[in-house]
């Protein structure tokens, strides 16, 4: 009964991208080496937390206009799955600059990154969304008031992560137009796994956050009921 | 329509910025260009989290009830936007003033950096206005308002620091328009965004 078509496409492209990620040939460049198959991984975090945090964005607004809990326990739920992947992203870059960058940067230098840096901002502003939240104890004032704050922070960020990449220097890929990659750039033979992980990885995200919500729903039954 | 009663709070965030900037004087003299940048806007940051907390943390539940009878929500956020708007003008003067006497003055270019200092003012205290409105919700202190504010006004300290810098040269530098233009478009996206979700959170 439960439309399950897009779990299976999700598992079946995520072991397309492990293996194919892992065994296919790829472009031999330099410094990058072996590498450059991170890009299947750590680029496609950064899909999913942008995905998972619009989501529940929206579930926030849609929330101030019926001021129906469940979804509340969307929007919340999104953000935390976003903030995991949001964390993995930021780790696997670190992780990659710190063995490609070593001739040319230390890890001040690196803290520095603006895209590390805009990615730090997101997270401490989703910190401080949950912060937020366990303030608060009544349900429908903490959902009201979180979906306010997430509303007005996310409004205010993404203009920012737009805008502040393109106007300082940095060693990342694209410092010259779009901050996270020009999919011109890519060798083909890479785009051939790139786009499936994407695809693959938002689905798994999806897919967490679902199965947290419904677990939610199902804690907060007796209060959705009444 | 409202404010202007309780001048000692007025007096006290004077004395705090006088009294901060004197310990920096104490510990630093007279600082090179740009720590003197970083350190300004610091200041700047901390005396707006201060100056502007006051505006909701400060007032009493049946006052605000006397507000909601005789003021719509947008009235009332707007009211208080250009409220803590001007309250920071003064203070940026004020505290520049201060910095110049105790700190040393490595302004060169006096009207740009004029400019920029009332404008930093004004990002700042439109941002902290609302978010001392959500942290006043929430029935939390200064310390809430710290932590959610201190994220979303980082990229704009940032393009702040960046362009502050230019005034302490005689050589003019590209790119300054995007950025001011950059920064007064902020500037107006967070009054928006204030006018139209604060209905949500003064309703009770």
């Amino acid at each position: 009964m439960r439309k399950s078509w897009w779990k299976i496409a999700c598992v079946v492209l995520l072991v397309y991208t492990v293996i194919g990620g892992l065994l296919f040939r790829v472009p031999a460049r330099e410094i990058l080496g072996e590498t450059i198959r991170n890009l299947y991984f750590h680029v496609a975090m950064w899909t999913v937390m942008f995905t998972l945090f619009t989501v529940s964005v929206v579930y926030g607004l849609k929330y101030l206009r019926t001021q129906n809990l469940r979804d509340d326990i969307y929007a919340v739920n999104f953000a935390k799955t976003g903030i995991v992947f949001g964390v993995l992203g930021y780790s696997t870059g670190f992780m990659w600059a710190s063995y490609t960058w070593t001739e040319y940067a230390t890890n001040t230098q690196i803290f520095k990154e603006p895209k590390l840096l805009g990615t730090a901002i997101a997270l401490l502003i989703y910190f401080a969304y949950m912060v937020l939240r366990g303030s608060i104890p009544d349900l429908d004032k903490r959902a009201k008031i979180s979906a306010v704050y997430s509303i007005f922070a996310y409004a205010m960020l993404f203009p920012t992560l737009y805008i502040l990449p393109r106007m300082m220097e940095s060693l990342h890929p694209g410092s010259q137009g779009n901050p996270a990659l020009n999919p011109n750039d890519s060798d083909p033979r890479m785009q051939m796994v790139m786009l499936p992980a994407f695809v693959g990885w938002t689905l798994l995200g999806v897919w967490i956050a679902t199965l947290k919500v419904r677990l939610d729903l199902i804690k907060e039954k007796s209060i959705l009921n009444a | 329509m409202l404010e202007i009663r309780q001048k000692y709070t007025f007096f006290g965030v004077l004395l705090y910025v006088a009294s901060t900037i004197f310990v920096l004087y104490l510990a630093m003299n007279q600082p090179e260009t740009e720590v003197w940048n970083g350190l300004f806007w610091m200041i700047q940051l901390f005396i707006c989290v201060n100056a502007v907390a006051k505006s909701f943390l400060a007032e009493g539940k049946g006052r605000m009830l006397y507000y909601y009878t005789i003021a719509g929500a947008r009235d009332f956020i707007l009211a208080k936007l250009l409220f803590n708007a001007m309250l920071m003008a003064i203070m940026s003067l004020i505290n520049w003033l201060i910095f110049s006497t105790l700190l040393g003055n490595p302004v060169i270019r006096w009207l740009p950096f004029l400019g920029i200092n009332l404008l930093g003012g004004l990002s700042l205290s439109l941002v902290f206005t609302f978010l001392s409105a959500i942290a006043a919700r929430a029935q939390q202190n200064a310390a809430l308002m710290a932590i959610m504010g201190f994220p979303l006004i980082i990229p704009q300290l940032m393009l702040l620091i960046r362009i502050s810098n230019i005034v302490f040269s005689d050589v003019i530098q590209a790119g300054l328009t995007g950025i001011v233009l950059l920064l007064a478009g902020l500037d107006v996206l967070v009054v928006a965004l204030a006018l139209i979700l604060f209905p949500f959170l003064w309703k009770d």
